[in-house]
């Protein structure tokens, strides 16, 4: 671009060279005013995209910096072995670990919903379907990612957790497993769309030439399309973990706001995002060591999430860099 | 394995187009299992909240009453809180856009930007709750008002914004630009007569698939500390005295469907409950309705136009 805007500029000072005298000084006060008009623009544009990066430098500022005052309070190696998490309480006591399994649990549900049934849904669309049935069902899917998550919350402890109750008796009213399946199925397009937007980018003669060999629609999907794509693929999962991991409302809603260090996804359990939930609701004087627990929690929550971002980010790069 | 008749190849072959048969059988089970949730839940909606969803639910405010309870501060709230998202997102995202499309040279700065806007799309959005609490409630003393509310919302979806306009601005073939450079126009007037009407139709679909988003958050505005019960309007934009607008608004505590329908799920009545399933189920076909259009529009866009 830059290079015919330059050649552009060369053309008018060329013209310019055969004017009058008298009203060169004229054309040329009105190119300054030009070139300061474009300038002005093109700063303008250029803040606007700093904004972004602002956001960011702002998340990182608010976090670390709530944080290092509550890791003055709570030493670090407390918060990270400690087994229990009661800062509310007078023997206050900062166990992430609490909060990490409830998190881990529901997000270990949710992947072992959206994982199976995101990649087949892949594979089926992008080696099997028609285009029409693809056309028609794609949008569908990304409608489904539109729904908001309260409204996910709503279904799983509602509808889900009393359905649940009926095959496995005893089940508490709030708990991790109806929380994690609905959250799967939200994730499922996720996973789906990014996992089938990898296989079609496999290019077609690597399944001619598997076809010419005589393989079937699923052996070519199977061993040559899934293999071909299989960073794009971990890629999408990644992305899945990452919305798991940061999803909020379906578990505070649906899985209870109980600190509850456990492994078995039928108790209720907080997750990280449920106890941010939890304190907003409540009325914690700010600058409160309450206050600060939040904050410990989101860089907890965020470090976590950079690190698959940061690694899907990484696979996606290697994967286009094959074709 | 040697295979010694064509009798047994033929069963090989034969083995092999069933499982062809039965995998394709379980992906349309799979995909029905994702549709049928769905379609689970807006009916699963519908029924529970369908005695609730009168005229009258649109015009009451909350109440102790579950039966006179409707969500007129929480749509207006929304309405209020869409429009300073909008506000702030639109020209924030497209400006984003357009730099990064048409000005931006190849250098680290523009990396870093590029960088940075898609890992901002991967932050959680309970993040974004958190950073709003600390800057924009104590920092700049906003407070927990319908501008926070906007501000940060907005700030959830400049990526969204951003990466639509820029898919849209490289969809313009190169041959525009060049034809409008080739007869002396500035970058700007590129920008502004060719670049943005080409792709408005792009920008228009990412604005309303972020809008459809940021309709549904609950995280962040629960964060930043927002009343979950509000029995009263923010103040009039718009007065019958001189200077008729007001921004009086802006300052005013709040609440949105999605945090009323939290309220309202939390609470044992189910009495109650059947007011979040009204309010979830008006929710549903708001974001539906909205991301049903993008797509309508994208569809449109690609038919049309032929460069």
């Amino acid at each position: 671009m830059s290079v015919s805007a330059a050649s552009s500029e060369t053309l008018d000072s060329r013209f310019r060279g055969n004017d009058g005298a008298a009203s060169a000084a004229g054309r040329l006060a009105r190119r300054a005013s030009r070139r300061l008009k474009e300038k002005v623009i093109e700063s303008i544009l250029f803040l606007a995209a700093l904004v972004s990066v602002f956001t960011t430098l702002g998340i990182v500022y608010i976090l670390v910096s709530e944080s290092v005052v509550f890791f003055r309070h709570v030493p670090l190696r407390d918060f990270l072995t400690d087994t229990q998490w009661t800062p509310l309480f007078d023997d206050a006591h900062f166990g992430i670990m609490v909060l990490l399994s409830g998190t881990l649990v529901s997000s270990a549900v949710a992947l072992l919903v959206a994982i199976p049934l995101g990649t087949v849904i892949a594979v089926f669309l992008s080696e099997f379907a028609g285009p029409r049935l693809r056309e028609t069902v794609k949008p569908m899917l990304e409608l489904l990612s539109g729904v908001p998550t309260i409204v996910f919350g709503y279904f799983a402890l509602m509808f889900v957790t009393p359905l649940l109750q009926k095959f496995i008796p005893g089940l508490p009213g709030f708990n991790l497993l109806s929380a994690g399946i609905v959250m799967g199925i939200m994730i499922i397009p996720t996973v789906s769309s990014i996992a089938e937007d990898a296989m079609r980018a496999v290019p077609m003669n690597l399944r001619e030439g598997s076809y010419a060999m005589g393989a079937t629609r699923l052996q070519t999907a199977l061993k040559v399309v899934v293999p071909a794509a299989f960073s794009g693929i971990m890629a999408a999962y990644i992305l899945g973990i990452s919305r798991a991991v940061g999803e909020t409302m379906i578990l505070a809603v649906a899985a209870g706001m109980q600190p509850n260090l456990t492994w078995n996804p039928t108790e209720p359990a907080a997750t990280i995002t449920a106890y941010i939930v939890q304190v907003a609701l409540g009325d914690l004087p700010h600058g409160s060591v309450g206050y600060q627990t939040i904050f410990a929690a989101g860089l907890t929550l965020m470090l976590i999430t950079l690190l698959f971002n940061i690694l899907g980010y990484w696979l996606r790069k290697r994967y286009r860099e094959r074709y | 394995m040697a295979l010694q008749s064509a009798a047994e190849i033929r069963a090989l072959i034969a083995r092999h187009k069933r499982r062809d048969v039965i995998f394709g059988l379980f992906g349309i089970l799979c995909l029905a299992i994702g549709l049928l949730t769905f379609a689970t839940l807006f009916v699963d909606m519908l029924i529970d909240g369908y005695a609730r969803l009168t005229p009258e639910f649109f015009t009451n405010f909350p109440s102790r009453r579950a039966g006179q309870a409707g969500i007129l501060s929480a749509w207006v709230g929304t309405v209020m809180v869409m429009f300073v998202t909008a506000a702030v997102a639109v020209p924030l995202g497209v400006a984003s856009g357009i730099y990064l499309e048409e000005y931006a040279s190849k250098n680290w700065v523009t990396d870093v930007i590029e960088i940075n806007i898609s890992n901002l799309a991967g932050v959680p959005s309970i993040v974004y709750g958190l950073l709003a609490l600390g800057l924009f409630v104590y920092q700049f003393g906003l407070g927990q008002s319908v501008a926070t509310a906007g501000l940060t919302l907005a700030l959830l979806i400049l990526p969204v914004v951003i990466v639509a306009t820029r898919e849209a601005i490289r969809a313009i073939p190169a041959a525009i630009r060049e034809a409008a450079y080739a007869l002396g126009a500035t970058r700007w007037q590129v920008v502004q007569g060719h670049i943005l009407p080409y792709s408005m139709g792009g920008i228009m679909t990412g604005v309303i698939i972020g809008m459809a988003r940021a309709i549904g958050e609950t995280a962040p505005i629960i964060t930043i500390g927002a009343l979950t019960f509000i029995a009263f309007l923010p103040p009039s934009p718009v007065g019958a005295e001189f200077p008729f607008v007001s921004f009086e608004w802006l300052t005013s505590p709040f609440t949105v469907m999605p945090i009323q329908i939290f309220n309202w799920t939390s609470r044992p009545d189910p009495a109650f409950q059947a007011n979040a399933a009204a309010a979830g189920f008006i929710l549903v076909f708001m974001t539906l309705a909205m991301n049903g259009l993008a797509i309508w529009l994208r569809y449109r866009i690609r038919r049309n136009i032929k460069w």
